[in-house]
C-alpha cells in the first residue's frame, strides 16, 4: 500500500490536524508516514492543504505531485487540486461548501455534506472528521477507525481536547456513510 | 528502545540537541526554522537551560562564541539569510578553534528570497562562507530521523574537533514531519579543561584568541594546525550512503531532499528494469570524493540532482575529473530547480529513460 494524500481546505478547518491524525493512527499501526504541510504566507481564511504519504514500504519521497487520494473542504481547493489528482484516484468533496461536480471522470468522486453532518454530530468545526471517517471507510487499508479515535488525544492541542467526544462521534458519522 | 514518535523536523532538532546535552542556544527568528527556537524557549528554562532570542543574528552567533569559549554545548539555528548575517561569527569561532553547532534550514535566494525549501547555501556552507582559511564539518541529513541522530553526532564532532559543525536540511525537512525515534545519548565526553575559559582560580589564565598579530608566524602555525585537522577530518569522517547502486548503470547523486526524490526516481526506473542507483553524501564536506570515485568506476552516465543550479556538481566534477581512473570519462548530468522549486520525480525519470535511448 502506498498513498499519498492531499487535505486541502481554509485556514481554521483542520486540514493540518485531519493529516496529523492519520499519520499518527497510521504510524501505531506500523506503518510508515510522512507529514508535510504548506507553509505559505498563510493567514486565516487563506488556504492551507498537507501532503501525506502513508506506506507499508519505507516512503521514499515525501512530496506528492499527483495524489492518489484528495480531501477537499471547499471550493478554491477542487479548482487548485482537481487535476492533480491521479487517474483512477479518490476525490472527496465537501458539498456544504462546495456547489458544483468535479469535471474529471476518469476519478471516484465522492461528495460529503460535511458542514452539514458536523452540525447535526454538535459542532461545525468537527466537518474534517466527517470527511475522515468517510476516508477511513472507503480507504479502510490507511487505518483503522479506532486508531484514529484513540490518536485524537495525542494529535488535538490541549485547549480543544474537549471537543474530542463530538470529534469522535463526527469520526463515527463519516464513517457510516456508503 | 525509544519508541516510534510522529515529530516535526525542526522540533526533532531542538529535542536531539537537548538530547545531546545541549542547554545553550541563541537565536534571532526566521521561516522556515521558526519551530526551533519556540521549542526551545519551552523546553530550556524547564530543564536549567538558558533560551535567548538575540536582538540579531549578529548578537546571537557572538553569545555562541561566548558559551562555547566557557565550555558550553551550544547551538544556534537559522535560515539563509540569518547565517549570512552570522558569517562573521563563524568565522571568528573557526580561528578560535570554538566548537559549536550552526543549522541552516535553506530558504530560496539570494537575497530575502522565499520561505520554501532550497539547498542554494551548498556552496556557502561548504567554502566557509566567512573570511579566511577555514573549514566547517557540513552534515545533510535527509529524513527526520537523520536530523535527530546527525544532531546528536553534530555536538560531538564540534568538541572532537573544536570547531563549528553546520547542519544542513532545508525547509521542507524542517516542516515535515516522520515517524522516528529519538536517539539516545552518544555518552562520548570531551574534555575541556585544558582550554575553556571556566575561572582562573588556582591555574594559570585560558585565552581565547582570534586576533593573532605577533610574532609574525605565529597565525599561520595556528593555519597549519587548522589545516592538519582539517586533512585529519578528510580521512576520518567522510559519511555517504548509497542504494541499489552496486550494479547501477546510472548513479544519481543528491542530498538531502533532493535525494528523497532520487531514491523514488530510482524505485521507479527499476521496476522498469533500467538499472539506475543512488548515492547519496551525507558529509557536504569532506566530501565523499574517493566513495563517489569508485561508486562510478562502472557507470555510464552520473546525474547530480539538486535543488540550486549546480553546486555540489562542482564537487562531483572534481571529484571524478581528478580522478586517475576510469570514472574520468564519466558523463555528468544535472537536473536542477531554484528559488524553493522541487525538482519533479516524473522529470528525472524521463531524463534517465532517455539516456537508455
Amino acid at each position: 500500500m502506498y498513498e499519498g494524500i492531499i487535505f486541502a481546505g481554509f485556514g481554521g478547518q483542520g486540514i493540518i490536524l485531519s493529516g496529523k491524525l492519520i499519520c499518527i493512527a497510521a504510524m501505531r499501526e506500523g506503518k510508515n508516514v510522512s507529514h508535510i504541510p504548506s507553509y505559505g504566507a498563510e493567514m486565516r481564511g487563506g488556504t492551507a492543504n498537507c501532503s501525506v504519504v502513508i506506506s507499508d514500504e519505507e516512503i521514499a519521497s515525501p512530496l506528492i505531485r499527483q495524489p492518489s487520494i484528495c480531501v477537499v473542504m471547499n471550493k478554491p481547493s477542487l479548482f487548485k487540486f482537481e487535476e492533480s489528482v491521479q487517474a483512477g484516484g479518490l476525490l472527496i468533496y465537501n458539498t456544504s461548501l462546495i456547489d458544483l461536480k468535479p469535471s474529471r471522470d476518469d476519478i471516484r468522486a465522492v461528495p460529503v455534506q460535511a458542514n452539514d453532518l458536523a452540525q447535526e454530530e454538535g459542532n461545525v468545526r468537527s466537518a474534517n472528521m466527517i470527511a475522515l471517517g468517510l476516508l477511513l471507510r472507503l480507504k479502510p487499508e490507511l487505518a483503522a477507525l479506532d486508531s484514529v479515535i484513540s490518536a485524537l488525544d495525542e494529535a488535538v492541542s490541549a485547549r480543544n481536547r474537549s471537543l474530542n467526544i463530538i470529534n469522535t462521534k463526527s469520526l463515527k458519522r463519516g464513517f457510516s456513510l456508503s | 528502545m525509544a519508541e516510534t514518535v510522529l515529530m516535526k523536523g525542526n522540533e526533532v532538532i531542538g529535542e536531539a540537541a537537548i538530547i545531546a546535552g545541549c542547554r545553550y542556544y541563541f537565536a534571532y527568528p526566521i521561516t522556515p526554522q521558526n519551530e526551533i527556537p519556540a521549542y526551545m524557549a519551552l523546553r530550556l528554562p524547564r530543564i536549567g537551560g538558558t533560551f535567548l532570542q538575540a536582538e540579531s543574528e549578529l548578537a546571537a552567533i557572538n553569545m555562541v562564541f561566548g558559551a562555547s569559549a566557557a565550555g558550553a554545548r551550544v547551538m544556534t539555528s537559522s535560515a539563509s539569510p540569518g547565517i549570512s548575517l552570522k558569517q562573521e561569527g563563524i568565522s571568528y569561532l573557526s580561528g578560535a578553534e570554538l566548537p559549536a553547532v550552526v543549522v541552516n534550514m535553506v530558504r530560496g535566494g539570494p537575497g530575502l528570497g522565499n520561505i520554501a525549501g532550497s539547498q542554494g547555501d551548498y556552496f556557502q556552507a561548504t567554502r566557509g562562507g566567512g573570511h579566511g582559511d577555514y573549514r566547517t564539518i557540513v552534515l545533510a541529513p535527509a529524513s527526520v530521523q537523520e536530523l535527530a541522530d546527525l544532531t546528536v553526532e553534530a555536538f560531538d564532532l564540534a568538541d572532537q574537533y573544536r570547531m563549528v559543525v553546520v547542519l544542513l536540511g532545508d525547509g521542507y525537512l524542517g516542516q515535515m514531519s516522520e515517524s522516528l525515534k529519538l536517539p539516545e545519548p552518544s555518552g562520548k565526553e570531551f574534555d575541556k579543561s585544558s582550554w575553556a575559559l571556566t575561572g582562573a582560580s588556582g591555574r594559570a589564565p585560558h585565552i581565547v584568541y582570534s586576533l593573532r598579530l605577533s610574532p609574525e608566524p605565529a597565525l599561520e602555525e595556528v593555519n597549519l594546525r587548522l589545516q592538519a585537522k582539517y586533512r585529519e577530518i578528510e580521512k576520518n569522517e567522510v559519511r555517504f550512503d548509497t542504494y541499489r547502486s552496486k550494479d547501477a548503470e546510472y548513479l544519481l547523486v543528491g542530498f538531502g531532499t533532493s535525494a528523497r526524490i532520487c531514491k523514488a526516481a530510482v524505485n521507479i526506473l527499476r521496476r522498469e528494469g533500467i538499472k539506475a542507483g543512488l548515492f547519496r553524501p551525507i558529509t557536504l564536506w569532506p566530501f565523499p570524493s574517493l566513495a563517489i570515485e569508485r561508486a562510478a568506476g562502472s557507470i555510464k552516465k552520473v546525474l547530480a540532482v539538486e535543488m540550486n543550479a549546480g553546486q555540489m556538481l562542482e564537487d562531483i566534477r572534481l571529484a571524478l575529473w581528478t580522478s586517475t581512473s576510469s570514472s574520468r570519462n564519466v558523463v555528468i548530468d544535472f537536473c536542477g530547480r531554484t528559488g524553493g522549486m522541487i525538482p519533479d520525480v516524473d522529470e528525472i525519470v524521463e531524463r534517465v529513460r532517455n539516456y537508455e535511448k
